[in-house]
């Protein structure tokens, strides 16, 4: 009789080629997303060792990070991201990678269009060249981020060296308030365990709240885990996956879809099956969280006041905490919810998908950016904004003064028009709070869409659970 | 100048000065800020190492940031809080460490992409406890050279007893003899790959319908 597994030793298990002599194993790499601006030196790598691409149709190509959200389909002004994107179709045409065409409905962001079209299934290994390819670990997937000599080597031999991870596990307990998301327990578990708590760990999501989550909040839970530090977060493939999956494009049809759908029942973790480490969270006592900080574990449910340094024992924790207020030009003391924005920021990987903007919709709906900010509504793919408005959102969002964008990563990352001016404050549905993420000198508050949405409403950090 | 192997050949040690960072988290986009991605060769990067720490937003330079002293403008080592690399995938920011002479990272912990960049480029990162981290920061602010030996498994700090440090074995070997890991992968495993693969075609055929349907 074989041990008890968890999710994540099934799924490592069933990817090993081969053990390797130090101690890694070699595992089987299934899936491979390719954005414009981590691949360029991979194909550069391989066109350099006249190496071909050993399984192409496994690669899918995109332009998200780069590209302008304002108009689509025009020559993109900035021409060092016009040449990124060139060379992405350039190179994905030479390697025979198919590709989702920016002005076509299937692009988006990477870790947005590998769910939708079916691409991201479960019990399969997903890489891309990005972080926040936990993402896809929400549908009971082995999925992480790699670099580019690393998707130099996936694309070459299918196959990637790799130590085996601990597992922990996350249970999530009790019961949220209607307008907790899973940006917010996110946070507060990032808060809780640190921004690097769960380094060398596989984590998995476990609890009667994640049975009743959509893959959306799946997805968020799953895109913010490496924002603890893992590289990898998960949750056990179930109905609610299989109802997600069914019909999309690349998803297993007739038969093969009985027969897939029987085989990833059999992924969950098995009873009794043992984590190295086990984090429990109580879902009753979370508030909706906005980060105060520069780092996303600098995280405090909005009632909350700015901390103060002079209060903090710790020497090292005093040091982060003045180095982090003086960037953010917050006072010690100060109500997080007295603090005034400039922008607002809806969409990513983390909350672009159409759950994220119907959230912050129905806060929007009848209501007025305020004066002197600034809101944009990123959606994270073509076919997200189409939902988007055959349901009208658009106009909800438009009505109520939010510019309505084309999909890509937008303002989250400042690499393309989209950015703050050094020292504007964002309220951000984005992942990272990281000093210059959204632009050198920015400040961002990260938080869930309808806090976001009530943020842009207010002015200022805005408590959501006011507005219901 | 500091003595260091080439990022190209093997590498077996690194001697010189350190530069003290005595701050925790510092992420990828603060080693390599996003709106430098756009740029896409690998070369010649090294001028946007921690871009926005040495320069201010008027692009004037910051007197007190480590790198921009006289004494670590060179400085082949780095010592940081915990968390170094943390963040973005971007393999950017190791070549831009490579770029600026960077050959070693000590911390007490790592991003673990940006870990795993590192050791695909030549750059060495040495993992030691928070306290050894913060002793070492004392012995890098004095000027004290420090020699990092891959073979050995060694850090040697001028005043300080030495201390070891562990490289994943695949990893440390490919690094000291220069192997390329694709070319490794593919002469020693493509036999393993095709057997694992005929039988994950027999029991997941939908992992190979594209092909089939072709």
């Amino acid at each position: 009789m074989t041990a008890p597994r968890t999710l994540y030793e099934k799924l490592w298990d069933s990817h090993v080629v081969a053990e390797l002599p130090g101690g890694d194993s070699l595992l089987y790499i299934d899936r491979h997303i390719v954005h414009e601006v981590s691949s360029p030196q991979a194909f550069v790598a391989m066109r350099e060792s006249g190496r071909k691409l050993r399984r192409p149709e496994t690669h899918l190509g995109v332009a998200d990070h780069a590209v302008p959200t304002r108009t689509r389909g025009g020559e993109i002004p900035d021409p060092q991201a016009r040449a990124q994107v060139a060379e992405l179709e350039g190179n994905v045409a030479e390697f025979g990678v198919p590709y989702a065409d920016l002005t076509g409905p299937e692009q988006g962001i990477v870790h947005v269009i590998g769910p939708e079209t079916g691409f991201t299934l479960p019990g399969t290994t997903v890489v891309c060249g990005d972080s926040h390819t936990t993402t896809h670990g929400a549908f009971g997937a082995l999925a992480f981020g790699i670099g580019a000599s690393e998707q130099g080597t996936v694309m070459a031999a299918q196959a990637l060296p790799q130590g085996k991870a601990r597992t922990m596990k996350v249970e999530l307990v009790g019961k949220r308030h209607p307008l907790i998301d899973a940006k917010d327990i996110a946070l507060a578990l990032i808060a809780r365990i640190g921004a690097h708590g769960a380094v060398g760990h596989a984590v998995e999501y476990v609890g009667t709240a994640i049975s009743g989550m959509a893959m959306s909040e799946r997805m968020t839970l799953c895109n913010m885990t490496i924002e603890a530090g893992s590289r990898m977060g998960m949750v056990a493939p179930d109905e609610v996956t299989f109802a997600y999956l069914k019909g999309r494009r690349l998803a297993p049809r007739g038969e093969a879809w009985e027969a897939a759908t029987a085989y990833w029942r059999t992924l969950a973790s098995d009873p009794g099956a043992a984590y190295d480490r086990i984090v429990t969270l109580d879902l009753d006592l979370i508030e909706p969280q906005v980060s105060w900080g520069t780092s996303p574990n600098q995280t405090l449910p909005i009632g909350a006041l700015v901390p103060s340094p002079s209060a903090i024992a710790d020497v090292s924790e005093r040091r982060e905490t003045e180095k982090a207020l003086a960037y953010m030009g917050l006072e010690a003391g100060q109500p997080l919810s007295s603090v005034a924005i400039d922008h607002v920021f809806i969409g990513s990987c983390t909350n672009g998908r159409i759950e994220d903007l119907r959230a912050a919709a129905r806060i929007a709906q009848g209501r007025k950016v305020a004066d002197g900010v600034r809101a944009i509504v990123v959606p994270g793919s073509a076919a997200t904004r189409a939902l988007a408005e055959a349901e009208g959102l658009d106009h909800v969002f438009r009505e109520a003064g939010f510019e309505w964008r084309f999909a890509g990563c937008s303002m989250c990352v400042a690499m393309n028009e989209d950015r703050l001016a050094p020292g504007e404050r964002c309220a951000s549905t984005s992942n990272r709070n990281f000093e210059g993420r959204q632009g050198p000198g920015g400040r961002t508050h990260l938080m869930s869409p309808a806090m976001a949405a009530a943020a842009a409403v207010s002015g200022h950090l805005a408590d959501v659970r006011d507005f219901a | 100048m500091p003595s260091t192997s080439s990022d190209k050949g093997p590498f077996k040690t690194v001697t010189g000065l350190a530069a003290a960072m005595r701050e925790e988290n510092i992420d990828t986009d603060i080693i390599f800020p996003a709106r430098f991605l756009l740029i896409t060769a690998r070369a010649g990067l090294g001028e946007y190492a921690f871009h926005d720490r040495r320069f201010d937003t008027e692009g004037r330079e910051v007197p007190d940031f480590v790198l921009n002293a006289e004494q670590f403008r060179e400085a082949p080592v780095i010592v940081a809080g915990a968390n170094f690399g943390s963040g973005s995938s971007r393999e950017q920011a190791v070549w831009a460490l490579l770029g600026r002479g960077t050959r070693a990272v000590i911390s007490s912990s790592f991003g673990e992409i940006f870990y795993s960049n590192c050791l695909r480029n030549g750059v060495l990162p040495i993992l030691l406890p928070e306290d050894d981290v913060a002793a070492l920061m004392d012995a890098a602010q004095s000027g004290a050279t420090f020699t990092a030996d891959l073979e050995a498994q060694e850090l040697r700090v001028e005043g300080q007893a030495t201390r070891t440090f562990a490289i994943p074995a695949e990893r440390r070997l490919a690094m000291l003899n220069g192997w390329d890991e694709t070319d490794q992968i593919i002469n020693q495993y493509s036999a393993a790959i095709d057997a694992f693969e005929q039988g994950q075609r027999r029991m997941q055929p939908w992992l190979y319908q594209e092909e089939q349907d072709a």
